[in-house]
C-alpha cells in the first residue's frame, strides 16, 4: 500500500499544477512521474528509500545530464553512459570488458545498471556500499574514466549552466561534492526495470505466457531462485558459481574483505534483461546464455569457495538441465525483457 | 530577536504568552551554563616537532622523513567528574599537517563543569563510512575516502625510507569490517591532578601530542623492510598498526586553564 501511494499523489500535485499554471490543460498529456518515484509493487523494500533523496523532476534531469556527460572523465572522452547503454540495460553489450579513457581495457564486465535502490551493495565485488559513492569508483578508475572529484566539480562549476541547474536545485554557491553526487544518484536510482512480459504476468495486469514460458519459469523457480531470488532475480549475496578452480586474477569480494573464505565470489547478479548483457559473467567470458547454462549443466570446477548450493548429495557438481529444459528456461529468460527501459526517452541523452 | 517580535506584537495574547514563557524560565532556575573547549593537535617524532622531510628513526632503527600525516578525530565526547558524559554532535573532524588550520578546533555547547576525561575514535564510525555523500571533514574530496572499497581512510602517513623495498612508505589505515576493522577509540590520559573547566566565560584549552613514531612501535613493532605501505581497507597490517597507534599515540601534554 504504502509503496503505491507515490503515485496517485504524483498524479494529483500534477494535476493542481497544470490547473495552477496551464489554462488550457485540457490539450496537456498528464505530467510523467519523475523514473524512479513510483516503487513497483512486486519488489522488496528498497535499500535507498525515496526520502533519502526525493525525486523531483530538476535533480533527476542534472543527473541525467551527468551520466551523459563526456567532461567528467580525466580526458573529456568518457562519461558514464559510454559504457552503460540504454538499448542493453545500461551494460555494454558485446564487449568482456569495456573501453576507458585512451583505449584502456577494464578488468570486469560492464554490470547493467537498474533497480540500484534496491542494491546493498554494488559492483562485482560490492566495493561500493552506498549508492551516492559508487560512481566515485568509475569516475576515478584509471582504466575507466581515470577522472577525479575535484576535477569534475571543477568542471562543473566552470559551467554557467551546470551552475544555473544546481542552484535552482540546492541554492547558490560553489557545486559540491554532495550537490553532484546525489543528483547524480537520483537519476541512477530511477532507472527502474519493472514493466517486463514476467512484471506484467506476476502483477497479474494481463500478458500471458505460453506453454513453455510456463515451464521455464517453473525449472527457474526450482533451479536457480534460490540465489536469482526474489522478482530483483538475486538475492544480493556473493558466490563462487565454479568457474575457476583459482582465482590468481580476480579474488572477488575477498578483494573487499580481505576473507580467505571469499575468495572467487561475486555478487549474484540480477538476471532482469540478461537476454541484452552478454557476454556474461564478471568477465565476460560465456558469450551466450546457452553458454551459461551449459555452465551450470555439466562446466562447474571445484574449488575450496564453491557455493554449497552447486554441490549435489552424490558428490557431483552444477545443475543438471536437459537440453530440453534449457530451451524452456532460455525462452523465460526472454520474458525478462523491459522494453520500457531500454526506450524510455526521459532515460536517454538529454536534448 | 524575540523583543523586536514583541515590540511590534499588536496581539496581546501572543504577548502574554511570551510573558508566561519568560516567567517559566525565571522559575527554573537558570538556564544551565554551556561554554566552549579549544582542543589542539600537535603532531611530534618522539620529543622532537614534526616537519615534512627531517628524518626521524623509529624504535626499530629505521630512519625516515614524513610527507603527508592526516587522520579523523571523531565522536569526541568529555566526561565530567561526576561521571556525567557529553557528546559532541556532528563530531567530525580531520586533521592534517599540511594545514594548521585543521589542527585545532572548538567544541561548543558543553555544559559548563569539571571534567576529567577526554574520549575520542581515531577514525571514522562504520555507519558513517557507508552514508552515502558526506560534506564538511567527511567529504571525499578531502582525499581520505577509497572510491573502489567504500570507506574512509582513518589515517594516511606518507614519506620515505631507505629501509623500504621501493623507498616509499605509504601508510593508509582504515577498514570497518571484521576481523580487518581498524575503528580505535581512546582516552588520552589528563596530565596527574588536572581537570578542565568548561564555563560560560573562559575557555579552556586541551594540548594534545601525536607521535607518529609510535605508529610503529607498541604491541606490534614495524620494520620498513617488512612493512612499507598498506592501501587497503582490510589490509592485516593496518590493523597492526591501529592496534600501536590506539595503545599510545595521543597523549594529553597540557590542559590551559581559559583566560
Amino acid at each position: 500500500m504504502k509503496r503505491t501511494r507515490t503515485a496517485p499523489l504524483a498524479a494529483v500535485l500534477a494535476g493542481l499544477l497544470m490547473a495552477g499554471c496551464q489554462p488550457d490543460a485540457d490539450v496537456q498529456q498528464p505530467a510523467e512521474a519523475v523514473p524512479g518515484s513510483v516503487l513497483p509493487g512486486n519488489f522488496p523494500t528498497p535499500v535507498y528509500a525515496l526520502e533519502q533523496n526525493s525525486p523531483d523532476r530538476a535533480t533527476f534531469e542534472l543527473g541525467r545530464r551527468l551520466f551523459y556527460d563526456k567532461r567528467l572523465s580525466g580526458d573529456g572522452t568518457v562519461a558514464c553512459s559510454s559504457c552503460h547503454l540504454q538499448p542493453a540495460a545500461f551494460a555494454d553489450p558485446g564487449r568482456a570488458f569495456s573501453t576507458g579513457v585512451q583505449g584502456r581495457l577494464g578488468t570486469r564486465n560492464t554490470p547493467p545498471l537498474q533497480n540500484l535502490r534496491w542494491r546493498r551493495t554494488l559492483l562485482w565485488d560490492g566495493g561500493a556500499s552506498n549508492l551516492e559513492v559508487m560512481p566515485l569508483a568509475p569516475l576515478t578508475n584509471p582504466l575507466e574514466m581515470d577522472g577525479s572529484l575535484a576535477g569534475a566539480l571543477q568542471t562543473l562549476n566552470a559551467d554557467a549552466y551546470y551552475r544555473r541547474r544546481f542552484a535552482a536545485v540546492y541554492g547558490e554557491g560553489p557545486i559540491n561534492s554532495q550537490q553532484f553526487l546525489r543528483a547524480l544518484a537520483q537519476y541512477l536510482a530511477g532507472l527502474t526495470s519493472a514493466n517486463s512480459r514476467y512484471d506484467h504476468y506476476v502483477r497479474r495486469e494481463g500478458g500471458a505466457f505460453d506453454a513453455t514460458e510456463l515451464r521455464g519459469l517453473a525449472i527457474f523457480r526450482a533451479n536457480c531462485a534460490s540465489c536469482h531470488a526474489t522478482d530483483l532475480f538475486t538475492d544480493e549475496s556473493f558466490r563462487n558459481n565454479g568457474l575457476d578452480r583459482s582465482f590468481p586474477a580476480d579474488s572477488g569480494r575477498a578483494h573487499i574483505t580481505g576473507r580467505r573464505g571469499e575468495r572467487g565470489l561475486f555478487k549474484v547478479p540480477s538476471l532482469r534483461n540478461v537476454a541484452l548483457t552478454a557476454p556474461y559473467m564478471h568477465d565476460g567470458r560465456f558469450p551466450t546464455l546457452g553458454a551459461v547454462l551449459a555452465h551450470y549443466d555439466h562446466g562447474v570446477v571445484e574449488s575450496a569457495t564453491l557455493d554449497p548450493a552447486l554441490r549435489r548429495p552424490d558428490g557431483s557438481l552444477g545443475i543438471p538441465l536437459s537440453a530440453q529444459q534449457q530451451a524452456e528456461l532460455l525462452a523465460f529468460l526472454q520474458t525478462l525483457t523491459d522494453e520500457p527501459l531500454l526506450t524510455n526517452p526521459q532515460l536517454g541523452p538529454p536534448q | 530577536m524575540t523583543f523586536r517580535t514583541l515590540s511590534s506584537c499588536s496581539a496581546a495574547i501572543l504577548c502574554a504568552a511570551t510573558a508566561l514563557l519568560f516567567t517559566a524560565c525565571d522559575d527554573d532556575n537558570e538556564t544551565p551554563a554551556k561554554g566552549k573547549l579549544n582542543v589542539e593537535f600537535e603532531n611530534v617524532a618522539g620529543s622532537q616537532p614534526l616537519n615534512f622531510g627531517s628524518t626521524y628513526t623509529t624504535a626499530a632503527g629505521d630512519p625516515f622523513t614524513v610527507s603527508k600525516f592526516n587522520y579523523y578525530i571523531s565522536n569526541i565526547k568529555l566526561t565530567k567528574t561526576d561521571g556525567t558524559e557529553w557528546a559532541e554532535r556532528e563530531s567530525y573532524h580531520l586533521v592534517k599537517q599540511a594545514d594548521a588550520g585543521s589542527r585545532s578546533f572548538q567544541l561548543t555547547d558543553i555544559p559548563a563543569g569539571e571534567y576529567k576525561k577526554l574520549t575520542f575514535t581515531i577514525g571514522v564510525d562504520s555507519a558513517r563510512n557507508v552514508s552515502g555523500a558526506q560534506t564538511g571533514a567527511l567529504d571525499p574530496l578531502n582525499d581520505m575516502f577509497w572510491t573502489w572499497s567504500t570507506g574512509y581512510v582513518f589515517l594516511k602517513m606518507e614519506g620515505n625510507s631507505p629501509k623500504s623495498p621501493t623507498g616509499n612508505l605509504q601508510f593508509h589505515i582504515g577498514g570497518f569490517r571484521s576481523p580487518n576493522n581498524t575503528i580505535r577509540t581512546v582516552s588520552p590520559g589528563m596530565p596527574a591532578g588536572v581537570t578542565v573547566q568548561v564555563t560560560a566565560k573562559k575557555t579552556s584549552a586541551i594540548h594534545l601530542q601525536a607521535d607518529v613514531l609510535k605508529m610503529f612501535t607498541g604491541p606490534n613493532p614495524i620494520q620498513f623492510a617488512q612493512t612499507s605501505n598498506t592501501g587497503h581497507s582490510s589490509d592485516p597490517n593496518s590493523v597492526k598498526i591501529a592496534a600501536n597507534y590506539a595503545a599510545g599515540m595521543f597523549t594529553i601534554a597540557h590542559v590551559r586553564a581559559g583566560e
